[in-house]
């Protein structure tokens, strides 16, 4: 039910961004499209409410939000770092990269956890995630290698995640 | 002033495009060019859509581009991931001058 009621939710919110039936300028309430969002959800939720959001990551929910709000910027530091960091590999005439495919161990246990990881190492520093193993391997290419040892690169490479993302889905 | 805003977000976005299209062309393989194409064009998106909702304020042009940026943040690396496991499966080497490949070294010791 509690899935239900969260996927209801979602999908009622998307449909409202999507459409936005209140013109804040006009004044103007459009009904027609408010309701048919309603439907549009209710009929969603119904049918899709099994496959989506565990139900273990329901309780504890504003502990969880307010970490997850909190990784939003660190992420974005690490992906303006990034990109600075492959654009300066781009544009520099010699191309000093240094490619290779390392070996990380990450410790986070739960599936969406371990898919925001890998979402977010590829997202930053010259590394992009191509394999994950069921006991958390995970294979990274790096655009510049330091390391080939497992602990020094996952050190490096995803520790500064881990802590947080533990707080938000374990 | 917030059209002044919007405009140099939309220029660091469409420079960070150029450059990501730059990067498809100038690295050498198929993984090195993911990682151009996934952060430089990934950014550079996120960046012409924020310019965007700045631009056009609290209306429905601004709550779908900030939608679409949502999703394109949630979108872009998995597809990357996706593609480069699709490579390395099929057979696609690493560049030559590669220094490591951990992957290709576990896969063959599981099968030997």
């Amino acid at each position: 039910m509690l899935r239900r009621v969260a996927t209801f939710l979602f999908a009622a919110a998307t449909w409202y961004l999507i459409t936005w039936p209140y013109d804040f300028a006009t004044g103007e309430f459009n009904i027609e499209i408010s309701a048919a969002g309603l439907v549009v959800a209710l009929i969603a939720s119904i049918i899709l409410g099994r496959v989506f959001a565990p139900v273990k990551h329901a309780h504890n929910i504003l502990y969880r939000l307010f970490w997850a709000v909190l990784y939003l910027p660190i992420l974005f530091f690490y992906i303006i770092i990034a990109n600075l960091d492959v654009l300066y590999r781009i544009i520099h005439p010699k191309r000093p990269i240094n490619p290779g495919i390392v070996k990380v161990k990450t410790s986070l246990k739960s599936a969406s956890a371990r898919t925001a990881l890998a979402n977010s190492i590829t997202l930053t520093p010259g590394t992009l995630t191509v394999d994950m193993k069921e006991n958390g391997v995970m294979y990274i290419h790096c655009i510049n290698v330091h390391t080939e040892d497992l602990k020094q690169a996952t050190q490096k490479i995803t520790v500064r995640f881990e802590k947080i993302l533990a707080k938000v889905f374990d | 002033m917030t059209n002044v805003i919007a405009f140099v977000l939309m220029g660091i976005g469409m420079a960070f495009n150029f450059f990501g299209c730059l990067g498809l062309i100038r690295f050498p393989d198929v993984y090195n060019r993911l990682q151009a194409g996934t952060k430089c064009v990934t950014l550079g998106t996120i960046f012409v859509l924020a310019g965007t909702a700045v631009f056009f304020g609290f209306t429905g042009t601004s709550s779908r581009a900030i939608l679409c940026l949502v999703f394109i943040l949630i979108t872009s690396p998995t597809a990357a991931h996706a593609v480069s496991r699709g490579a390395h499966r099929a057979g696609v080497a690493l560049w030559k001058k590669s220094v490591v490949d951990q992957y290709k070294k576990d896969k063959e010791g599981e099968k030997g």
